[in-house]
């Protein structure tokens, strides 16, 4: 599904991914573990399009498809989704029309035509109860005064109701209690299936007890030097990043 | 995205062909004899006009609004043009085909076996009302609702009583302007305990070439009685500007309440800032009474030029008045807006809301005054004014003013700019959603404070209105 390919990444002057590669297939969930400052976040932002990541060399295919010449908004249309490590607040926009705004652009992108009302209330509410939300909390602005929990979960949701081919988690699982965590990881192994796949990105192995990796790799200085199995990111816990060093 | 920024299409801009009778050109005594002539009206209100004329030739031109236009040649615009077919009976078949094409293609239904919106019409084209809907019906509940010049013909007295009350002829150049030469308006009379059971409204055209529309309204509104009523405005798209210069007036007593909103869409000139209309207006209310309240609620598209402060006057003490606005300003239109509460009786309260847009090369002034006068005993005001900035060529710019002369006085004041974020832009781009379609999202949730103060069909009205003004405003 997705192919990064000696993927150079630079901010300003500054290159941040230096040659990076990682195979994704449908039906996989995969983990990337790194110390803070490595690349992980860039990574996240250069999959979705963000404007001030150029890439220098490389290339990203998804389902077999140079993506990088395409703007944010068609990368989403292919079935690609971002889950924010800090979701941006737009004040007066409800969760419920934000979503409605956003379905039925994805639907206009595929020729299709805008969503029935009773479709979109019945899809809200079943996909509201993977994540514990109630309807209330839909009707708020988004992300307006939503707490660190609140916003996580609101993503998730907003991942439910869009269910794309290949949806990063950008360390979802940062300033979460042990409820909020447990939410978030249950919401994603619900939407886990045969056809779509996860690249989770976290600093911590905790989430990685909750949403079980096929694959996880670690991180350092821009590129992946070392994958392995779900146990690699245990041996990861127990021997600390000063071991990545080593490994680099 | 494209870079080409195209004006989105002013879909009221077509011009009907319909017979019309004008005044000649230019201002002087014998311009203002001929309207009030026109009107067949009598004495006293000719007097008032030459006296407000002669107080209009004697003042400066105002010079403070942060605007820039060519001066105005007062010589050089048509005062007075009025449909020649008039309805004699009020009836619809008596109305000019053409008209009735016109209401067509503006989407305005005067047709009263339609009743389905609740909404009673007047409709005024340039310097005359054609035709008011459901009069009789409200007839039955003893509401008024004409135009201005029918009421100093059917009602002088209560016309006579009120009119130039709140806004004096000299209050400033364009009120002086106006009670010389107004040529149409409505006027509403809601008595003693009665609420006015629909929306009234009123729909301004402006049709004929190099003409200026002059509107006047009046409503009065009698212990505990109640109304809404909504104003919209059209014209024609134009390469010079045009000029429409009103006078609204207010008046509610104790236990009154009147709700006043304006959607304004004037033709504001093309991409290069050639024509469009030029609105200079002065709306005030007067909270005459005990527990009077008047709410103003106002959202600017449209105009080359939009000067207007809807203002009230909170005169009987614990009277409220509260002021919601909306000004989006696109390519190079000015707007220089706001509201002036002027507390005089005890406990009296305000809230104004005002959220400023702009884009493309456009100038949006926020201008307010909070006054406290020395008997405005624990009154107290809250003020919030927002501006939102799209693009690195517009400006907004906020004037708050504030004068208390009670000590017991409390004003609280709000004000935020923001520009619509790379970050919300990106947010919403990697939900699906266009950059196009984003500002939109991201405007309406900024004005949604605004906009549910709104007349439900109307809301929906002036969120499409906000969409076409921002066409093609991110590149």
């Amino acid at each position: 599904m997705l192919s990064i390919q000696n993927l150079h990444t630079k901010i300003g002057d500054k290159e941040i991914l230096k040659g990076l590669n990682l195979q994704i297939n449908k039906g996989e969930v995969h983990a990337i573990m790194g110390p803070n400052g490595t690349g992980k976040s860039t990574l996240a932002y250069t999959l979705a399009g963000k404007d001030q990541y150029e890439n220098t060399a490389g290339d990203i295919l998804f389902e077999n498809q140079s993506i990088l010449e395409l703007d944010p908004t068609e990368r989403a249309h292919l079935g690609l989704f971002l889950c924010y490590q800090y979701p941006v607040e737009i004040p007066g926009v409800s969760t419920i029309n934000f979503m409605k705004t956003a379905i039925n652009e994805m639907r206009k992108a595929k020729g299709q035509e805008k969503m029935e009302a009773k479709e979109f209330l019945e899809l809200i509410r079943t996909k509201a109860e993977i994540v514990e939300l109630n309807k209330e909390f839909l009707t708020r602005a988004i992300n307006d005064g939503f707490s660190g929990g609140e916003k996580k979960r609101n993503e998730i949701f907003q991942l439910a109701m869009l269910e794309p081919k290949l949806a990063v988690l950008d360390e979802t699982d940062s300033g979460l209690d042990i409820d909020a965590l447990r939410i978030v990881a249950n919401g994603v192994n619900q939407l886990r299936n045969s056809e779509n796949a996860f690249l989770v990105i976290t600093h911590y192995q905790r989430l990685l007890d909750y949403i079980i990796p096929d694959f996880v790799h670690i991180m350092y200085d821009g590129r992946i030097i070392k994958t392995g199995d779900k146990n690699l990111a245990l041996e990861l816990e127990e021997k600390g990043y000063n071991w990545v060093k080593e490994l680099a | 995205m494209s870079d080409a920024i195209e004006l989105s299409e002013y879909k009221y801009g077509f011009t009907s062909d319909i017979e019309q009778e004008f005044a000649e050109r230019g201002l002087n005594e014998d311009t203002v004899r001929f309207i009030s002539q026109k009107k067949g009206e009598p004495d006293w209100m000719l007097e008032w006009r030459l006296k407000s004329f002669q107080i209009w030739k004697n003042m400066p031109l105002p010079n403070w609004a942060k605007l820039n236009m060519d001066p105005i040649d007062f010589n050089d615009i048509i005062y007075y043009a009025a449909a020649k077919k008039k309805p004699k009976l009020n009836s619809l078949d008596e109305v000019d085909p053409e008209i009735k094409r016109m209401w067509e293609k503006l989407g305005i239904s005067l047709n009263e076996q339609n009743k389905l919106a609740n909404v009673a019409m007047d409709f005024v084209m340039d310097s005359d009302s054609v035709f008011t809907s459901f009069k009789e019906e409200l007839h039955k509940h003893g509401i008024i609702f004409c135009s201005i010049s029918e009421a100093i013909r059917d009602y002088p007295d209560l016309v006579r009583d009120n009119l130039g009350k709140v806004v004096l002829p000299r209050d400033n150049f364009y009120a002086a302007l106006n009670s010389a030469v107004f040529s149409d308006g409505s006027f509403v009379y809601i008595p003693k305990g009665v609420k006015c059971p629909m929306e009234l409204s009123t729909y301004f055209r402006i049709n004929a070439e190099n003409t200026g529309q002059f509107e006047r309204t009046l409503i009065i509104a009698e212990e505990g009685s109640y109304v809404s009523y909504l104003e919209g405005c059209t014209a024609p798209q134009r390469d010079e500007n045009q000029l429409h210069a009103a006078v609204v007036e207010l008046i509610a007593h104790d236990y009154a309440e009147i709700k006043y909103s304006t959607i304004q869409n004037w033709y504001p000139g093309d991409k290069d800032g050639k024509g469009g209309i030029y609105n200079f207006v002065t709306k005030r209310g007067l909270c005459e009474g005990y527990k009077s309240k008047i709410s103003w609620t106002q959202v600017e598209t449209g105009s080359a030029i939009t000067w207007k402060y809807p203002s009230c006057v909170l005169k009987g003490d614990e009277s409220y008045g509260e002021f919601y606005s909306v000004a989006v300003t696109n390519n190079h239109q000015q707007a220089d807006t706001g509201t002036k509460m002027i507390h005089v009786g005890k406990n009296t309260k305000s809230r104004i809301v005002s959220k400023g847009i702009s884009a493309g090369y456009s100038h949006n002034s926020y201008r307010g005054l909070v006054k406290m006068l020395a008997n405005a005993e624990n009154a107290y005001n809250f003020s919030q004014c927002d501006s939102m900035l799209i693009g690195k060529t517009c400006g907004a710019h906020t004037f708050p003013y504030i004068e208390v002369k009670n000590k017991t006085g409390k004003v609280e004041h709000e004000a935020s700019t923001s520009k619509i974020g790379e970050d919300q832009l990106f947010y919403c781009n990697q939900r699906g959603i266009g950059d196009e379609e984003a500002v939109y999202l991201i405007v309406n949730g900024f004005c949604k404070e605004v906009f549910k103060e709104l007349p439900m069909e109307f809301a929906v009205e002036a969120q499409k209105l906000l969409e076409i003004t921002l066409e093609n405003s991110v590149g």
